[in-house]
């Protein structure tokens, strides 16, 4: 079984309980067995009495037995066929061959800006690790909501975050494609899903570590060394793919700006409950989403304003 | 081809027998037995069941009674019953206090998907069904937890009850995973076990988050 292809099998629900295929096929067989009696008792019994419209009656009801046969036949060929060409994971199976090895060894590569930047670096295209970095991310922010208010509208802010993570995977994976498309970069899309994925670890590092230790500026050490290590890493990758100075501007920038700019993002949709609360214990009369500079100098405080104003506006 | 030369089946073993295979052996009437028992008998039977294989979760041997006859009827009823329990119940419409059922319902399931859909790619011999079915029973010591964790809510929610409460449910956690193990990381080829526990140990923890974090308005 391990050999075959991974359908989701319709054969091994045949021999197993608890499945109506089985059901309907032993009925199946059941009623051809039934009707091959039937149509034995029908002719014995034609014989006496006016055959002719009894035999019509045991024909009418063995033709419609077989009609429905047939029917049945057709409807559960179709069915497998569709089923084993939708259901077939098998094209996917190539992007998981991975041991637990190399994954460890690609997440810490993730974190290593290569300097070789004239030779096009190899780009291994495998899809567990950054899956398994996308469902981390939930689960990190997830965790970040424990540690503040869990009261507000925990249900909705849970799908917000899988659709977040999924989104961000996803979609900036297919923007920043269509612009290595556009700027002639030698990427492929399942390459270009790999790199943006394992790019993610930095940032489950950052947000594991500040959301349980509370200091604005560690997050943003975190953000500028950790962050800007993993986004060095993927623009390096891109340049050593890319020909040309404005086309390697332009996806280079695009990518660092989307990376560095979507943990800012995290950090403060997800953590600002948190000082809300510290404010409203501080300070009564502070409203909730409002921030208060503390040991941060006036520049970023004002930049902190706005970006929280934005923010609390558009959510 | 020296060794065909000799092709004769021997005297003694016999190649003679009947070609039909009699097919009334048993009559029609036994096979719709199971359609004129009655309801208590059925419904029984597939308790009796469901049962068997909570007993099999609770204490994890390496037997293959969950594998073999599969069945979703006890994942049904216990995703259903933590989804009530966690539903918050609060007056207040604007705050829910807690995820919605179809919030539960939905990231149980869809998680049990991916995770078998994961195994399954990286080369297990397991059926989806099957996968589905162990990781449906082995929210078993989840769903207690929940209970504990409701009546020790109902006696207050001071930092004590919190304190037992993270006990409970990461005993509770632990259990669920190893249990999970046990029957699944057996149909994976031996150097690839860590890749499809990773899944697994993230699926109970978003669900023990969830457990923990209940608060009753």
């Amino acid at each position: 079984q391990g050999g075959g292809s991974a359908v989701i099998d319709m054969e091994n629900m045949d021999d197993t309980s608890g499945s109506s295929f089985e059901d309907m096929g032993e009925m199946h067989q059941r009623m051809k067995e039934e009707e091959e009696e039937e149509v034995e008792g029908d002719t014995g019994a034609a014989e006496d009495e006016d055959g002719e419209f009894l035999g019509m009656k045991g024909l009418r009801g063995q033709l419609g037995r077989q009609v429905a046969d047939q029917m049945w036949q057709v409807g559960k060929r179709q069915a497998s066929r569709a089923f084993s060409l939708y259901a077939n994971i098998d094209i996917l199976r190539p992007y998981f061959d991975v041991e637990p090895i190399q994954v460890r060894a690609r997440l810490l590569e993730s974190m290593i800006p290569v300097k070789m930047i004239n030779f096009p670096q190899k780009i291994a295209g495998e899809l567990y690790g950054p899956l398994m970095l996308v469902f981390t991310l939930v689960a990190i922010l997830l965790h970040g909501m424990k540690t503040s208010d869990t009261i507000i509208r925990e249900g909705t802010l849970m799908g917000t975050a899988i659709g977040t993570c999924f989104g961000y995977w996803l979609g900036v994976s297919s923007f920043i494609y269509f612009l290595a498309y556009l700027c002639n970069a030698q990427i492929t899309m399942v390459q270009m899903l790999s790199l943006l994925g394992y790019g993610l670890f930095g940032h489950c590092i950052t947000l594991f570590v500040t959301y349980n230790i509370h200091f604005h500026s560690l997050f943003y050490i975190f953000w500028l060394s950790v962050g800007g290590l993993s986004t060095l890493r993927m623009v390096a990758v891109l340049v050593s793919r890319t020909v040309g100075h404005t086309q390697r501007l332009i996806l280079c920038g695009t990518l660092a700006a989307l990376h560095m700019l979507f943990l800012l993002y995290l950090h403060f949709a997800y953590h600002k409950v948190v000082e809300g609360i510290l404010d409203t214990l501080e300070g009564p009369n502070m409203p909730p989403f409002q921030r208060v500079a503390r040991d941060i100098p006036v520049v970023s405080s004002a930049v902190l304003n706005t970006t929280a104003k934005a923010i609390a506006l558009t959510l | 081809f020296p060794g065909l030369t000799d092709v004769s089946i021997s005297e003694d073993i016999p190649v003679e027998g009947e070609i039909t295979v009699p097919v009334g052996s048993h009559s029609p009437d036994e096979d719709f037995s199971t359609l004129d028992e009655p309801v208590r008998d059925t419904i029984m039977r597939d308790l009796k069941a469901v049962g068997k294989k909570f007993v099999h979760v609770m204490y994890p041997k390496k037997s293959s009674a969950l594998l073999r006859d599969w069945d979703l009827w006890g994942p049904l009823v216990l995703c259903v019953s933590l989804a009530l329990m966690l539903q918050g119940g609060s007056a207040d419409s604007r705050d829910d206090g807690g995820p919605q059922f179809a919030e539960v319902f939905v990231i149980i399931w869809f998680g049990a998907v991916v995770i078998t859909l994961n195994s399954k790619l990286l080369g297990g011999t397991i059926s989806f069904f099957q996968s589905l079915c162990v990781l449906g029973y082995c929210v078993l010591p989840l769903t207690v937890a929940m209970l504990v964790c409701r009546l020790v809510l109902l006696a207050g929610s001071g930092t004590i009850s919190f304190i037992i409460r993270l006990v409970v449910v990461i005993a509770m956690f632990g259990w669920s995973t190893l249990a999970s193990t046990a029957f699944l990381a057996d149909s994976q080829p031996p150097n690839r076990k860590a890749l499809v526990v990773y899944p697994i140990f993230l699926f109970y923890f978003v669900i023990s988050w969830m457990i923990l974090t209940f608060t009753p308005q």
